[in-house]
C-alpha cells in the first residue's frame, strides 16, 4: 500500500498538474465564467469554482483550508470596485485581502499563488486570460508545499 | 481576365514573412478606404493603400511587389492615425520594402546609380543611411 | 448522512460530447451518500424534471443533486420540481459541468476528471443543505421610470394604462428626448413631433402618472419591490401650479446669449426658457449661470412682467423620497464628442453639421423654419456630403468598436428629404458598409439611390479642406479605386451613438452594471433583455444599446410588461439565505453591524437568567426582510457566532475539500 503510494507521489513529481481553487462571486465573476463557457473560451481544467454569494463571504479560513487541502493556488474573483451587487461587499474583499496577501508571503506563499482579481459578468474574456496566466505562474513555481497537510497526496 | 488563385502556394512564405516582420494582422481590415483618402502621396501611387491590405488578404503578394505604390509611400503615418481599426498601414509597407529588398540580388540601392544621383546639394548621411537600408 | 440522489445531464452533446457521461455516473454512485444516479439526455425538460421527481418519491431522496448547466440557467427549474415532488428547493444543489467544465475544457479526460470533483463538491455542499423557507415581502404598488424620451413615455403610459402609478423622472425642463428633436421618422417619412407630441400630452394628463421634469436621482436604497429613491428637483425657479405657459417671460427675457440645447446651438434662447414650443410641461425654467438677476442683481424683468406671478427667484433643489415597487431605466443615448475628429473641420466650420443639427435645420419648427440653408452664408447648398460611420466601428482611442446601427438609416433619409424637397440638390453618402435589416429598411434605402439618386459612395472621406465659401472632401470610391475631391457646401457627419455620460454614475446608483460602452447591460443578451441583473430594475431603450424608434418602443412595452407582472404580485418571495445569528456565540463587539451595506443587523438585548441571576448582554440581531445575504458580516465576525444560511462555513469549506480531494 505504502509502496503504491509513493509511486504515486513519484509520478506527481513528473506531471505536475497544479490544483487551483476559484472562488466566485454569483453576480459577476461567475457570470464572467459562464460568459467564458458559452464563448466556448479555453482555460485549464486545473482551475475549480466555488460559487459564493459575494466576495466579500470569502473568510481568509476557506483560503487557508485550501492550501491545506492541495491546492497550489487560490483566486478570489468578485464583481469590479464600486459595481458590487451589494454596494460595499468588494471593498471589503479588497481591504482584507491586501493584508492576507501580505500574511500569506511572509509564511511562504508565493503572490503568484494567491490572487484576487475583478471580473464583471461581461468579461468572459477577462476570466479565461486571469485563468490561464495563473495556471502559467503556477506551473512556473511548482507545487504548493507550505501550509499542507503532511498526510496530503495528490490525486492524478 | 485572368482568373487568380487566392494566395498562391509560392508566395506563402513571403505573405509569413510580412505578416511576421510587420506585426499587423491585415484581416483587421473593414475596407473603409480612410487611408486612401487621407493619403497625400496618393496621387503618384497605382495601387491604393486599401487595395494593398486587399491584395495582402487575397494573397497576391506578387502585384503588390511589382506596384509603385509602396516606393512612393513617404511614411508620412496619416493612414495609421486615422484608421478605425487600428491597423499600422505605415508600418505594413514598410514591411513590404524590406520584404523585397531583402531578397538576394533585390537591392534597390546600387553603388553604381550613386554618380548619377549625386550633388553638391545632398547631405553624406543620406547616401550612408541609404546604403544600409537599400542595399544588402 | 442524508439520502443524496444525482441526475447527470448530458445536454444533447454539449455535455457528453466532452464528459464521459458513464464514468461519471460510475464515479457519482460511489461517492458517499448517493443512493441513487440517473443520467438522461435533456434533464431540463419535461422528462427529465419527472425523472427528478419520481425518484424523489420512490427512493425518498433527502438532497438532489443536478450536474447540468450553470445554476444561473435552470437552479430555479430544478427547485420548482422538486418542491412539487415535496422536497424543500433549497435541497436542490447544481453542479455547473457545462459553462465551467465541458464548454471550456477539449481535453475528455481532464473534462471527466473536473465534472467529477465538481460533482463532488456539489455533493459535499448538498449533504449539508437545510431545508430553507422564504419569506413574503410586500410590494409597493408604484413604479419609477427615469427618464422622459420616447422609451419612458411608452414604458410610463403601458405600466399606467394597467392600473399603476408611475413616476417619470426626466433630467431636461421637458419630456420628449432625442425623437422630439428629430424631423421626420424612417421608413414611413412621417413626422416625428406629430406622432410623439400626442404621446407627450398623455403622459401629462394620465390620472396614473407623475412627471418630475428637471429632476435627478440623488439615491436609490432598498431592493425589488422596495426601492427607496431619493429625487432631486432642480430649482426652476418657476412655479409649475402657478405658471400658464403664456412666454411672456421667454419672449422679453433681454439675456440672449445661451445656446439652445433643444436646437443643438443653431439657435440662441432666453436665460428664461421653454426648451421648444410643444414642450411637456409647457412652463418655463431659468437659467441661472445666464440670468442677469442671478448673476448681477439687476433684472427681474420676467418677474415684473409674469401676469400669474409665478417667477419665484428664492426656489432651491427640493429632495423628495419615494418607494417603488419596480424601477425602468430609460435614460437613452448622446451622440460623440467629434474633437478627435480634426480632419472633418466639424469645430472650425459652420458647415459641417452632425446628423442630430441637421435634423433642426430641416425642420419646420427648427431655427431656419424649415428653410434648407447653410449656416455660414444662409444660401441654398449645391452639394451635400454625408459621412457614415463617423466613430463608429472605429477601435481606435478615438471612436467607438460597435456599429451605431441607426445612421445608415437616418442618412438615407435624410438624402431622401433633401432629394424631394430640392431635386437639383447633389448629394453623396460615403459609406462603409449599408447595413439596413428591419422591416422595409432596406427597400428604403434603395428608393434613396434608384429613385432619388443619391450618390452612394463605397470608402472614406480622408480630409476637408474649406475653400473659399467651399468645402473640398477628398475621398475614395474603393469599387475603382479613384480619388475623389467633391467641392461641397456642406457636410452632414453621422456621429456614433454613446451611452450617455452619466450612465456609469446612475447605475452604481442603481447597483446595475454597464458594459465596456457604458451601456447598461442586461440580464440576459437572449432571453432577458429588458432586466438587469438587480431584481425588480428593468431597461428600456438606448440607454442598453443603439436602438431605432419601433425597437426602443417594443422594448419600452416589454420592460412595462415586466413592471405590471411584478407589481401584480401583492407579495414577493425574499430569499431565504440570509444570515443567522449564534447567540450563544456572539459577544456584542456589533462589527457586523458596520459591514452591513442594508443596515440589517441590530443590536439586540438578551437577558440571560443563569442560576437565577439575571444578566443582560447585547448580541446581534439579523432582519432577515432587509438581509441580502452577501455574507460580509460573516467574515467580519470574530467569534464566529454569524453564519450564511445556504452557503455556510461548514459547506464552503466542505466543498474546498471535495474539490481538493
Amino acid at each position: 500500500m505504502s509502496l503504491k503510494l509513493e509511486e504515486k507521489a513519484i509520478s506527481s513529481k513528473q506531471q505536475f498538474e497544479p490544483l487551483i481553487v476559484a472562488f466566485c462571486c454569483n453576480w459577476c465573476s461567475y457570470a464572467g465564467a459562464d460568459l467564458a463557457g458559452t464563448s466556448r473560451l479555453n482555460y485549464p481544467a486545473n482551475i475549480k469554482i466555488i460559487k459564493v454569494p459575494c466576495s466579500c463571504r470569502v473568510s481568509p479560513n476557506f483560503v487557508l483550508r485550501a492550501f491545506q487541502r492541495g491546492a497550489d493556488g487560490v483566486i478570489i474573483a468578485g464583481c469590479h470596485p464600486g459595481d458590487c451587487h451589494y454596494s460595499t461587499g468588494n471593498y471589503f474583499t479588497r481591504r482584507r485581502f491586501t493584508l492576507f496577501a501580505n500574511l500569506l508571503e511572509y509564511v511562504g506563499i508565493e503572490r503568484e499563488k494567491f490572487k484576487i482579481e475583478w471580473i464583471s459578468a461581461a468579461e468572459g474574456n477577462k476570466f479565461a486570460t486571469v485563468m490561464n496566466e495563473m495556471l502559467d505562474s503556477i506551473n512556473k513555481l511548482g507545487p504548493s508545499r507550505k501550509l499542507r497537510d503532511g498526510r496530503w497526496i495528490r490525486q492524478q | 481576365m485572368i482568373r487568380v488563385k487566392i494566395t498562391p502556394n509560392n508566395k506563402q512564405s513571403q505573405l509569413q514573412y510580412i505578416r511576421e516582420i510587420s506585426g499587423v494582422n491585415i484581416n483587421k481590415c473593414i475596407q473603409c478606404t480612410k487611408c486612401s483618402a487621407g493619403c497625400p502621396a496618393s496621387a503618384r501611387m497605382d495601387i491604393l493603400p486599401h487595395e494593398i491590405i486587399r491584395l495582402l488578404q487575397l494573397g497576391q503578394v506578387e502585384k503588390i511587389f511589382h506596384s509603385k505604390s509602396i516606393w512612393n509611400c513617404a511614411s508620412c503615418f496619416v493612414c495609421t492615425e486615422r484608421c478605425p481599426r487600428n491597423i499600422d498601414i505605415a508600418r505594413l509597407i514598410e514591411a513590404i520594402r524590406l520584404t523585397i529588398i531583402r531578397q538576394p540580388g533585390k537591392s534597390k540601392f546600387k553603388p553604381d546609380d550613386v554618380p548619377g544621383i549625386i550633388d553638391d546639394k545632398m547631405p553624406q548621411q543620406v547616401l550612408v543611411s541609404g546604403f544600409r537600408k537599400y542595399n544588402r | 448522512m442524508p439520502r443524496i440522489g444525482a441526475f447527470v445531464c448530458w445536454c444533447g452533446t454539449n455535455i457528453a460530447g466532452t464528459v464521459d457521461i458513464e464514468q461519471v455516473v460510475q464515479a457519482v454512485s460511489e461517492m458517499s451518500g448517493i443512493v441513487y444516479v440517473k443520467d438522461y439526455q435533456y434533464m431540463c425538460s419535461e422528462v427529465g424534471q419527472n425523472l427528478v421527481k419520481t425518484a424523489i418519491k420512490e427512493w425518498q431522496l433527502e438532497r438532489v443533486i443536478i450536474a447540468s448547466c450553470s445554476p444561473r440557467m435552470h437552479e430555479n427549474t430544478f427547485r420548482k420540481a422538486a418542491k412539487a415532488a415535496g422536497l424543500n428547493p433549497y435541497l436542490v444543489e447544481v453542479a455547473n459541468i457545462r459553462e465551467h467544465c465541458s464548454w471550456v475544457h477539449k481535453n475528455k479526460e481532464e473534462a471527466t476528471k473536473k465534472a467529477i470533483a465538481l460533482i463532488r463538491a456539489a455533493v459535499a455542499k448538498a449533504s449539508l443543505n437545510t431545508e430553507l423557507i422564504a419569506k413574503e415581502i410586500d410590494v409597493e404598488n408604484r413604479a419609477l421610470v427615469i427618464g422622459g424620451g420616447i422609451a419612458g413615455i411608452q414604458t410610463a403610459l403601458d405600466i399606467a394604462e394597467a392600473g399603476y402609478q408611475v413616476d417619470v423622472i426626466e433630467k431636461s425642463p421637458s419630456i420628449g428626448g432625442k425623437m422630439a428633436q428629430i424631423d421626420k421618422t424612417f421608413p414611413t417619412l412621417d413626422c416625428s413631433a406629430c406622432i410623439l407630441t400626442p404621446k407627450m400630452v398623455d403622459v401629462a394628463s394620465h390620472p396614473n402618472i407623475n412627471l418630475y421634469t428637471y429632476s435627478e436621482i440623488e439615491s436609490v436604497n432598498g431592493f425589488v419591490g422596495n426601492f427607496e429613491v431619493t429625487i432631486k428637483q432642480k430649482a426652476r425657479s418657476v412655479n409649475l401650479e402657478k405658471c400658464t405657459g403664456c412666454g411672456i417671460c421667454t419672449e422679453k427675457c433681454p439675456s440672449r446669449k445661451s445656446k439652445s440645447e433643444f436646437d443643438e446651438g443653431l439657435r440662441t434662447r432666453g436665460a428664461i426658457y421653454t426648451p421648444f414650443p410643444q414642450a411637456v410641461p409647457n412652463v418655463p425654467v431659468i437659467d441661472r449661470e445666464h440670468c442677469l438677476k442671478f448673476n448681477t442683481g439687476k433684472c427681474g424683468i420676467c418677474e415684473k412682467l409674469c401676469p400669474a406671478g409665478a417667477i419665484e427667484f428664492g426656489q432651491e433643489d427640493v429632495l423628495v423620497t419615494k418607494k417603488y415597487g419596480a424601477v425602468v431605466v430609460a435614460t437613452g443615448f448622446d451622440i460623440i464628442d467629434l474633437d478627435k475628429f480634426g480632419e472633418y473641420q466639424y469645430q472650425n466650420h459652420p458647415d459641417v453639421l452632425t446628423s442630430l443639427e441637421f435634423e433642426r435645420l430641416t425642420n419646420a419648427a427648427g431655427p431656419t423654419a424649415g428653410k434648407f440653408i447653410r449656416p455660414s452664408n444662409n444660401k441654398r447648398p449645391e452639394k451635400v456630403v454625408f459621412i457614415q460611420c463617423v466613430g463608429s466601428r472605429d477601435v481606435s482611442s478615438r471612436g467607438k468598436s460597435y456599429c451605431s446601427k441607426i445612421c445608415c438609416m437616418y442618412t438615407a433619409k435624410q438624402a431622401m428629404l433633401i432629394k424631394d424637397k430640392y431635386p437639383d440638390i447633389e448629394v453623396y453618402v460615403f459609406y462603409i458598409d449599408v447595413r439596413t435589416p428591419g422591416k422595409n429598411f432596406d427597400e428604403f434605402q434603395r428608393r434613396a439611390v434608384e429613385e432619388y439618386g443619391v450618390n452612394y459612395i463605397k470608402g472614406m472621406v480622408g480630409k476637408i479642406f474649406p475653400a473659399g465659401d467651399k468645402l473640398i472632401v477628398h475621398g475614395v470610391d474603393s469599387f475603382t479605386g479613384d480619388t475623389l475631391k467633391i467641392e461641397a457646401d456642406m457636410v452632414v457627419l453621422a456621429a456614433a451613438a454613446q451611452a450617455k455620460p452619466d450612465a456609469e454614475v446612475l447605475g452604481r446608483k442603481l447597483a446595475i452594471s454597464t458594459d465596456t460602452n457604458n451601456f447598461f447591460t442586461e440580464a440576459h443578451p437572449k432571453l432577458r433583455p429588458v432586466e438587469t441583473h438587480s431584481a425588480g430594475i428593468y431597461l428600456a431603450g438606448a440607454c442598453q444599446g443603439p436602438k431605432d424608434i419601433p425597437e426602443t418602443v417594443a422594448q419600452a412595452g416589454a420592460a412595462a410588461a415586466k413592471v405590471i407582472g411584478l407589481l401584480s404580485k401583492r407579495k414577493l418571495v425574499s430569499n431565504p439565505c440570509v444570515s443567522v445569528v449564534n447567540e450563544d456565540l456572539c459577544n456584542g463587539c456589533l462589527s457586523c453591524l458596520k459591514i452591513c451595506p442594508y443596515d440589517a443587523i441590530a443590536a439586540k438585548e438578551l437577558a440571560t437568567n443563569n442560576h437565577g441571576i439575571t444578566s443582560k448582554r447585547i448580541v446581534a440581531k439579523v432582519n432577515e426582510a432587509l438581509c441580502q445575504g452577501c455574507g460580509g458580516c460573516t467574515v467580519a465576525c470574530r467569534p464566529g457566532a454569524i453564519d450564511l444560511k445556504g452557503f455556510t462555513n461548514k459547506q464552503i469549506t466542505a466543498e474546498v475539500d471535495a474539490l481538493c480531494h
